[in-house]
C-alpha cells in the first residue's frame, strides 16, 4: 500500500467537504437546524408508562424498612433491585445500571415508630434523612424520580400523598452536592453522536457522484488499489467525523458544557467517535450500492440515518420501553451511553460498562463498515 | 508481437442480448497513432474500455505492452495513460490541485510531478488558470485538464476517447498540436474519434467500426485511395450507406 495514494485521496475528501456548500451544510449546519426544529416539537414515543430501575441500600434491616422497600416495590413504575452495600450500588449507579439509588438509615424504624407513637409531637420524634442519589446522566432520572420517591415515602409515613411535617425527610444527594445539569448538558453527549450520523449521507452521495460524473472510474484506470481507495475514504471521514466532534464540543464547551473530568475522558470520548466513524461509513457504502443517483442516495440515506437519530442520541432521550429494547440493535445508543457515562455519571475511562460499549462498538461498527465494503465491490468495482 | 503496443484478437463484448463489441481483432505498432472512427453507439468506448482493463471481453483476449489486460491489470495501468470521453475532474479542486491528485495516484516524486505538470499546463495553455477552481472553467478548459490528468505519469501508451468532443476550434487546434507532439515523443496513441477530418489529419492508420464490428483498417489515405473518394467521411458513407454525424 502506498501512502502517497491514501494521503491525495484523503486530502482531496477534505477539501470536498470543505469546499462544498452542500457538503458543509449536510455535516455541521443541518444537525443544528434539526436539533432546533425537533426539539421543539418532540413528546414522548407510544405513550406507554416508563420504568424506573431503582438501587435501594437498607441499613435498617428492621421490619418497616422492609415494608417501605414492599412499598416501592409495588409501585410499577420502579424496578426495585436490593443492594447489599452502598459501594456496589454507587459503582452501578455511575455506570448507569440504575437511575437512582435510596439508602434506607439505620434509624428508619425507630423514627417511624416515634412518629406514629406522637404524631403530634415533634420532640419526641427521632430524625431519619433517607438519601436519594440520582444518575446526573439522566433528565428523566432527575426531573421525575425524586416526586415519585417523596410521594411513596410521605405515604408509607402517614398514608398522606402530599409531604406533610414528619421526622423521615427525603435528601437528593445529587442536587446537594453538585450543581444541577442544564437541559442542555444532558443532551450534550449525544450531540457528538448525533453529528456524526450525518457523514452516512455525505459518503453515499460522494460515492454515488463520482460514480455518475465518472470520477471512480478515472481512478481505477491508475494504479490505485481497492485497498488504497478505501482506507483513503474511511481515513478522510474519521478526520471529518473528529472535526466535527472538535466542532460541537467547543460549541457546547462556549454553551456551558464543561464536565468535570480529566483529559482521559476526553479522549476516550474521541475514540468513540472515531470508531462510530466506521459504521457510518459502512452505512453510506450499504446506500451508495442501493442508489443508482446521488439523489436516490439522499433518501435512502435517512433510512439508516433515522433510527440511529431516534434510538441512539439525544433525540431519544424519553423513549418508551420498546423502543429502549430496539434502540439495543444500533451503534448510536452504545455512543452515546458511554459519552454520556463518561461526561455526566463522571464514570472511570476503565469501567465495565464503559469497556463493554467500546467493545460493542468497535465490533459492530467494523462489522457494519466490513458488510459495506464488501456489497459495494460487488456491485460496482472499485 | 513485441513490436505492437496493443494486441486484441477476435474480441467479443455482450451486454444482456447487445453485443457492443463483435469479433474485433486489431494491432497497434509502439509508436504509432491509431484511429477508432465510427458513429455514436458503434462500439469506440467499449473497446477503449476493455482495452484499459475497466470492461472484461466476454471472449478474447488483449496484450498491452506484452502484458495480459484482466491477469495483469497492475502492469498495464501503471503504462497506460486513459482521458475518458466524459470530462471527468473534479470540479471543486483547482487545476493543479487535480494534476497533482493523479501525479500521487501514480506515485511521482514531488519534482518530477512540478516539472510534468508546468510543462503540460504550458502545452495546453492552462498555466494562468492553474490555480482556478475547475468550476469557474468553460468546457473546453475542462477537456484540456482532462487529458492533462491522463498524461502526467508520462504513460508509454494513451488512449484518448473523444477528446476533442464539444471544444471549440481553439482548444481543439491545441489538442491536436499535442497528440502530434506526443506522437514525435514516440508515444503510442490509440484515438476514437467520429471526427472524420481529425482522423485524417492525425492517424497513421485507422479502422472504422460500425455496430460492433471493425469493417475496414488501413492508412487514411490508402482507405481514400481504395474506395476511389476524397475523404474518409465519403469512405464510410460507402461503407455503410449513411453519414457518421447523422447519429450524433
Amino acid at each position: 500500500m502506498k501512502f502517497q495514494r491514501v494521503a491525495a485521496l484523503t486530502k482531496k475528501e477534505v477539501k470536498k467537504t470543505v469546499r462544498e456548500p452542500a457538503v458543509l451544510f449536510m455535516i455541521f449546519l443541518f444537525p443544528v437546524v434539526f436539533v432546533l426544529a425537533f426539539g421543539a416539537s418532540f413528546g414522548g414515543l407510544g405513550g406507554t408508562q416508563p420504568v424506573y430501575n431503582i438501587g435501594v441500600v437498607n441499613m435498617d434491616y428492621a421490619n418497616l424498612s422492609q415494608a417501605f422497600i414492599a412499598a416501592l416495590s409495588d409501585t410499577k413504575i420502579l424496578s426495585v433491585q436490593v443492594y447489599a452495600d452502598n459501594q456496589t450500588a454507587q459503582n452501578d449507579l455511575s455506570q448507569g445500571k440504575v437511575q437512582a439509588i435510596i439508602v434506607i438509615p439505620e434509624s428508619f424504624s425507630q423514627s417511624l415508630i416515634s412518629y406514629h407513637e406522637e404524631p403530634n409531637d415533634p420532640s419526641k420524634w427521632i430524625n431519619a434523612t433517607v438519601s436519594l442519589y440520582l444518575d446526573k446522566g439522566s433528565v428523566v432520572a432527575t426531573q421525575a424520580i425524586p416526586p415519585i420517591i417523596q410521594q411513596i415515602l410521605s405515604a408509607f409515613t402517614d398514608g398522606n400523598a402530599q409531604p406533610t411535617p414528619t421526622p423521615i425527610s427525603l435528601q437528593v444527594a445529587s442536587l446537594v452536592e453538585a450543581k444541577q445539569l442544564s437541559a442542555f448538558e444532558f443532551m450534550a453527549p449525544g450531540m457528538f453522536t448525533f453529528a456524526s450520523i450525518f457523514l452516512i449521507m455525505m459518503v453515499a452521495q460522494s460515492f454515488t457522484q463520482d460514480r455518475e460524473n465518472g470520477m471512480l472510474k478515472r481512478i481505477r484506470i491508475t494504479p490505485t488499489t481497492p485497498t488504497e481507495f478505501m482506507a483513503s475514504q474511511v481515513l478522510s471521514y474519521m478526520l471529518i467525523a473528529l472535526i466535527q466532534a472538535i466542532l460541537v464540543f467547543l460549541v457546547a464547551y462556549l454553551l456551558g458544557f464543561r464536565p468535570n473530568v480529566d483529559v482521559s475522558a476526553y479522549a476516550l470520548a474521541f475514540v468513540f467517535v472515531l470508531a462510530f466513524s466506521l459504521s457510518n461509513v459502512g452505512f453510506g457504502l450499504i446506500t451508495a450500492t442501493v442508489a443508482k443517483t446521488s439523489g436516490a442516495a439522499t433518501g435512502i440515506a435517512f433510512l439508516f440515518v433515522l433510527p440511529q437519530l431516534f434510538l441512539g442520541t439525544f433525540v431519544g432521550a424519553s423513549l418508551s420501553s420498546s423502543a429502549q429494547v430496539v434502540s439495543k440493535f444500533v451503534p448510536s445508543y452504545y455512543v452515546t451511553d458511554a459519552l454520556t457515562s463518561l461526561f455526566l455519571r463522571e464514570a472511570s475511562v476503565a469501567s465495565s460498562t464503559i469497556l463493554l460499549d467500546l467493545a460493542i462498538v468497535s465490533v459492530s461498527c467494523i462489522a457494519i463498515l466490513a458488510v459495506g465494503i464488501i456489497l459495494y465491490a460487488k456491485y460496482y468495482k472499485i | 508481437m513485441n513490436e505492437f503496443a496493443i494486441v486484441m484478437e477476435r474480441v467479443v463484448k455482450r451486454f444482456e442480448d447487445v453485443t457492443a463489441v463483435d469479433g474485433v481483432s486489431l494491432y497497434v505498432a509502439k509508436g504509432e497513432l491509431f484511429g477508432l472512427l465510427g458513429p455514436n453507439g458503434a462500439g469506440k468506448t467499449t473497446t477503449v474500455n476493455i482495452l484499459c482493463g475497466l470492461l472484461k471481453p466476454t471472449n478474447g483476449s488483449v496484450v498491452v505492452n506484452g502484458y495480459d489486460v484482466q491477469k495483469e491489470s497492475a502492469k498495464v495501468k501503471e503504462l497506460i495513460g486513459v482521458c475518458p470521453q466524459e470530462t471527468a475532474v473534479y470540479s471543486y479542486l483547482t487545476g493543479i490541485e487535480n494534476i497533482e491528485l493523479f501525479g500521487n495516484l501514480h506515485v511521482l516524486d514531488k519534482d518530477t510531478l512540478k516539472t510534468r505538470r508546468d510543462m503540460l499546463l504550458e502545452k495546453m495553455g492552462l498555466t494562468h488558470d492553474a490555480k482556478r477552481r475547475v468550476e469557474k472553467y468553460s468546457g473546453g478548459m475542462k477537456r484540456r485538464l482532462s487529458l492533462i490528468l491522463a498524461l502526467i505519469h508520462d504513460p508509454q501508451i494513451i488512449f484518448l476517447d473523444e477528446p476533442t468532443i464539444g471544444m471549440d476550434p481553439q482548444s481543439r487546434r491545441a489538442v491536436w498540436d499535442f497528440m502530434e507532439y506526443l506522437k514525435r515523443e514516440g508515444k503510442t496513441i490509440f484515438l476514437t474519434t467520429h471526427y472524420m477530418e481529425e482522423a485524417e489529419a492525425l492517424c497513421d492508420r485507422v479502422g472504422i467500426i460500425d455496430h460492433g464490428k471493425l469493417i475496414t483498417l488501413d492508412s487514411p489515405k490508402e482507405l481514400i485511395s481504395k474506395h476511389g473518394v476524397e475523404n474518409l467521411e465519403e469512405v464510410f458513407i460507402k461503407l455503410t450507406g449513411r453519414r457518421i454525424r447523422e447519429e450524433l
